[in-house]
């Protein structure tokens, strides 16, 4: 690829203001954020922006250059959905950048009541083809679509070619080994999933029990993992637990590991990808100031360098000291992990 | 004693979510042509590489069943992610005679520009009733709620179907492992090793996934390659009155490898009010493939047991 061209947007995520300016003050083109309610997918206790902090933040990022986007990213329940349409007149009052949303239903309500409100598909949108990137984009005027982080990168490519709308990929973060928005795991065990509450194995059902030899995690009183006394334990998300599967105890469905794929920018550069997320509003402002600082680096790097890009390997001891599990996986974007 | 009928509900038999071999496959629809359910779904809904039956065959199959009377919707898979997966959607839009059920936005902006009416399946995420409404003038003609909708939330959106007189007909999953999650990734073969490009078809051997179990023992979800399912067996036999009431049109069973026949007979003595509910529920119990779950309708965890038979497992 040509050293001029310009880099995709690198956008970051932020729970709380602080986080926020971490993410502008380490480079970050585009923040995204959420309202505290179910109205978004990272709904967790502590986290997220009420209307002053984020009109704060907006203007912060503004007179720096950057932009902010809402996320409202759950799937709006029953008959009155007003929370959900509140805040999205909210978000065109503060005026945000854009919207990320998942429900069909809300991306009509955007388009029709607030026009000149850019949109943006969630990933929680499950679009995974461009037929369904297409069909918000015919309805809705939707101009930027978030793959789930489930295609190879040949399929990424695939779609890019076959559709107007921007795409943005994900670049680094916890990962989700689940299509997003079709996933229900958290609801079977609990009753509250994404989709519905803006959670997914939430922390009011989490259970320590300390036996004799062993610590036990459960969510709602199912077992999700087991740790020896010299293990370390983590967080019981129910799909990075270990099951038995035929007699066979193991992590059946993901291993804790991270999404890094910092040795395949150029690559998704060239390309033609309009942006590159991370992943983790409930992370720490260090961790995004750490994981922005590192990407920036990085993607300047590849924008300037082509071809002669190398990954530096001060960007790599910044993410692994924060990838989840300590492990780091290129994920479905490298065939053979499938 | 009888039970009061509740035949305005019609009985559907969803697709067949496992891998079966393509004999398998002929010899479970031969059956199930004699079998007193109004709607058969049929099609390749979780793995691509699944082509024992081919999209024509499906088609083939689906145009036999309709001439033997059946209402027949072709079931389209719910993860699109190549351009192979887009045209076996294209063939099936185009067959020319059947409705089919769209699983992902893609399938449905397909059917509605060639002007076909199609059936909404539960993976296309409607929660409200805005999204409703939107689905229908896209052509849509019935809705399966998602899996995790509750009775008190459905009500309500059909109390608003009927209030906007919408013809939308509602369909509710009754019975069987509930569809839970997709993912790229291949769980099957992570089981035994394989990459998903060389699986060798181990799901084969699999015909109602594998079971996962806690580490103290509790059944808790199911795997079939891409797909997670639930471990419990989703039973709504008790709320059949309930569903009439609510206004809803179909339930759907899902089928399984064995006694799907007993199991449509029971639904459909159910809905004829001939018998108890819970004289029926403890031979159900004896045919599913595990243990009796129905949180989900009752606004709880989806694993939370029927109350009826809270200790009746498989």
């Amino acid at each position: 690829m040509s050293s001029s061209s310009p880099p995709p947007e690198l956008v970051c995520p932020a729970g709380s203001l602080p986080a926020l300016k971490a993410a502008v003050d380490h480079g970050a083109d585009a923040v995204y954020i959420g309202l505290k309610n179910e109205t978004n997918a990272r709904n967790f206790p502590g986290l997220n922006f009420d209307e002053v902090s984020a009109r704060a933040g907006i203007e912060y990022a503004r007179q720096r250059g950057r932009k902010v986007f809402m996320a409202i990213n759950t799937y709006a329940q029953g008959v009155d959905i007003t929370r959900w349409t509140r805040g999205i007149d909210q978000a065109a009052d503060l005026g945000v950048d854009a919207v990320i949303l998942a429900d069909i239903g809300l991306m009509r309500y955007a388009a029709q009541r607030h026009p000149g409100l850019r949109l943006h598909m969630s990933v929680q949108s499950s679009a995974t083809n461009y037929e369904a990137v297409n069909l918000a984009h015919e309805l809705f005027g939707v101009q930027r679509a978030v793959l789930p982080r489930v295609l190879t990168l040949d399929q990424v490519r695939h779609v890019i070619e076959h559709t107007p709308v921007q795409i943005e990929v994900f670049g680094f973060g916890s990962l989700c080994v689940m299509v997003e928005g079709r996933c229900l795991l958290s609801s079977y065990a609990t009753g509250e999933s994404p989709n519905t509450h803006g959670v997914c194995s939430p922390a009011k059902y989490v259970r320590w029990e300390e036996g004799a030899s062993a610590l036990d995690a459960r969510l709602n009183g199912v077992l999700i993992d087991r740790y020896a006394k010299d293990e370390p334990a983590g967080y019981p998300t129910l799909c990075k637990g270990r099951f038995a599967v035929q007699d066979e105890t193991y992590y059946a469905l993901e291993e804790p590991t991270s999404l890094n794929v910092i040795t395949m920018l150029p690559q998704i550069m060239a390309m033609g990808v309009s942006a590159i997320k991370v992943e983790g509003r409930q992370r720490s402002p260090a961790y995004v100031a750490q994981v922005t600082q590192a990407l920036r680096a990085a993607l300047d790097a590849a924008a300037h360098d082509g071809a002669r890009y190398n990954v530096k390997p001060a960007w790599h001891q910044a993410l692994g000291k924060v990838a989840e599990g300590q492990q780091q996986t290129l994920g479905a974007y490298n065939r053979p992990w499938r | 004693m009888s039970a009061t009928p509740v035949n305005r509900l019609q009985l559907a038999l969803g697709p067949v979510l496992f891998f079966w071999s393509r004999d398998d496959i002929f010899r479970f629809y031969a059956e199930a042509m004699q079998w007193p359910v109004d709607t058969i779904y049929l099609g390749e809904v979780v793995c691509a590489r699944r082509q024992q039956v081919r999209t024509a065959d499906w088609i083939a199959l689906g145009q036999d069943l309709a001439d033997a009377g059946k209402e027949v919707v072709l079931s389209c898979q719910a993860l699109l992610e190549s351009e192979t997966d887009l045209r076996r959607l294209r063939r099936l839009v185009e067959n020319g005679r059947l409705r089919v059920e769209a699983n992902d936005l893609g399938a449905a902006r397909l059917a509605r520009q060639h002007g076909l009416p199609f059936v909404a399946g539960t993976h296309m995420n409607i929660y409200n009733a805005a999204t409703l409404a939107l689905v229908e003038e896209l052509g849509a003609c019935r809705w399966l709620p998602p899996v995790e909708m509750g009775q008190a939330l459905l009500g309500e959106l059909l109390q608003e179907l009927q209030r906007s007189g919408s013809a939308l007909q509602t369909e509710v999953f009754a019975w069987g492992k509930l569809p839970l999650a997709f993912s790229a990734r291949c769980f099957t073969a992570r089981h035994y090793n394989l990459n998903k490009d060389d699986c060798q078809f181990r799901c084969l051997d699999h015909p109602d996934g594998l079971t996962l179990a806690t580490r103290d023992a509790q059944d808790f979800l199911a795997i079939n390659g891409i797909q997670t399912l639930s471990a419990g067996c989703t039973a709504l036999l008790s709320h059949l009155a309930q569903m009439q009431a609510m206004g809803v049109h179909s339930v759907r069973i899902s089928p399984q490898w064995q006694h799907t026949a007993e199991v449509v007979q029971l639904f459909r003595r159910a809905l004829d009010g001939e018998t108890p509910a819970d004289e029926l529920l403890t031979q159900l119990a004896a045919y599913a493939p595990g243990p009796l779950v129905d949180g989900y309708w009752r606004g709880e965890a989806g694993m939370a047991q029927l109350k009826e038979v809270a200790h009746a497992s498989a």
